[in-house]
């Protein structure tokens, strides 16, 4: 599934044993796949390879966090891999939906090849459907963690310290009986396949979603990976000194493919 | 979410998975519709099922050598192929692609119209190791891997090069002004690092993007 990025010289494939890999669902908004645009486009990361995969619609085009003329000209297809190692950080990016009745076989290939490249954890970032929220839930944060067993144990801690909000379960038979609570993240893509299987296979998975709508998600792509950091701190937080705040926004770069976004400009004849 | 009109609708979401769909059980209708599709899938002895693709090559060899691949895909590619490069003297076809889908469904006969789906290769008499393919009908999504497997699985790649041609409206093209004053048609090109020569015309700028198979 992975292909390594030829770098000439012989190179062998990277090494991402006890690495962090951080990922996006698929999901509501496309949130998740927006916050790691900003990371790979701030920490400016290098790709190092790519998944060869027909569980994803095909598409390509050139070098999405293109900054001058000499980098432009990089193809960039869907799902690709980029690396930081100083930080001991490893991307994957999945800019299309699945190909209906692949997700699954997606999510099998995609945690064993985890498994076998010895990633220490998966940090998976993903949303939900803002109006399938409870009554409690509309109150306060709109942001959500999961953790899995195994993660629990190492990081269950922090999160308290952070005072972050666990996702909440839900009745399964809602109306009928409220003891048996099931997880249910609608408008999440696979994050529930994944996070289920990677529980089951002692895999170690966190998961920060965001409950949103569809529309202009780009401010809840900030908040979601100003979430992101608060645990991993990839970027340092300077407080800004007018409001007394950490207000990251400013420090991330925003990438260039995100230009046009909503339509290009208008006809002057329109007016 | 509302519309305009203040009724309530389940807007679809741009990530593309509906779980809810995989999870609704079948109902009869659902099941009698299944039944339907599966006896057209396996009908006739010898009809291809939906979803597979079959590449039926008319020339001996094994393996075909190639070392120059130029691919139209669409109508309007296949056309400018048909136009402009085919005829009947230097080039003869040698293969066909019999696929079927929602949207088309091709045959194995090389003598086809313009106006039907068609999914040909030619071979230049004077230089077999170039081939061309005329790909005018819809590729679906679930069959593009499979197209691409097939169609290279039988070639012998020998220092390989590969032109797509292919073809987008100008209304999804992205640029800062709006696409009613831009001089059109006009030409964008992709290519891979390996490819040194000069291309004929300016890349593709970000945000643009390519998709279906002309982007697998």
């Amino acid at each position: 599934m992975f292909i390594p990025c030829d770098r000439g010289g012989g190179s062998a494939a990277p090494d991402f044993k006890g690495f962090t890999l951080l990922m996006p669902a698929v999901s509501v908004g496309n949130v998740g796949q927006l916050a790691i645009d900003l990371v790979i486009s701030t920490l400016d990361m290098t790709k190092v390879g790519y998944f060869y995969t027909d569980c994803l619609v095909p598409m390509v085009g050139n070098n999405p966090y293109t900054t001058a003329e000499e980098n432009s000209v990089e193809l960039s297809i869907n799902a690709e891999v980029y690396s930081l190692p100083s930080k001991k950080l490893v991307v994957l990016q999945i800019r299309s939906p699945f190909i209906k009745n692949k997700y699954r076989p997606f999510c099998e290939t995609l945690l064993s090849w985890v498994k076998s490249s010895k990633c220490a954890r998966v940090v998976l970032l993903s949303s939900s459907h803002a109006y399938q929220r409870d009554d409690e839930q509309l109150l306060g944060t709109p942001l959500r963690y999961l953790l899995t067993p195994d993660l629990e144990k190492a990081v269950g801690g922090r999160m308290k310290e952070l005072n972050w909000k666990e996702m909440e379960k839900v009745a399964a038979y809602p109306g009928i009986n409220d003891t048996d609570k099931v997880l249910h993240i609608p408008g999440g893509g696979i994050t529930k396949l994944l996070f289920t299987e990677s529980c089951s296979e002692g895999i170690q998975m966190a998961v920060l979603l965001k409950f949103c709508s569809e529309g202009d998600n780009i401010p809840d792509a900030f908040v979601l990976v100003n979430y992101l950091n608060e645990w991993l701190q990839l970027i340092k937080s300077e407080v800004s000194t007018s409001n007394n705040s950490t207000d990251l926004s400013s420090q991330w770069k925003i990438p260039s493919s995100w230009r046009l976004l909503f339509g290009n400009g208008l006809p002057p004849a329109l007016f | 979410m509302a519309t305009f009109f203040g009724e309530v609708v389940v807007a679809p979401s741009r990530a593309g998975l509906d779980e809810e769909e995989e999870a609704r059980e079948e109902t009869p209708e659902d099941r009698e519709i299944r039944r339907e599709i599966e006896k057209k899938r396996y009908g006739q002895r010898g009809e291809i099922r939906k979803g597979e693709i079959q590449v039926l090559w008319s020339c001996a060899e094994e393996s075909l050598v190639c070392s120059r691949f130029i691919v139209a895909i669409g109508r309007n590619a296949a056309a400018f192929l048909s136009s402009f490069i085919l005829d009947s003297v230097c080039w003869e076809a040698i293969g066909v692609v019999k696929l079927w889908n929602e949207w088309c469904r091709t045959s194995s006969t090389t003598n086809v119209l313009p106006t039907d789906s068609f999914c040909l290769f030619y071979r230049l008499i004077s230089d077999p190791t170039v081939l061309l393919c005329q790909c005018s009908c819809y590729v679906a999504e679930d069959q593009q891997f499979q197209w691409l497997e097939k169609v290279f699985g039988s070639m012998q790649k020998k220092g390989l090069q590969v032109t797509i041609l292919s073809t987008c409206p100008v209304a999804d093209y992205k640029t800062q002004e709006s696409t009613l004053t831009l001089v059109s048609p006009f030409l964008k090109a992709l290519k891979t690092k390996e490819f040194q020569e000069q291309v004929c015309c300016p890349l593709l700028e970000q945000p643009n993007i390519v998709r279906d198979l002309p982007a697998a």
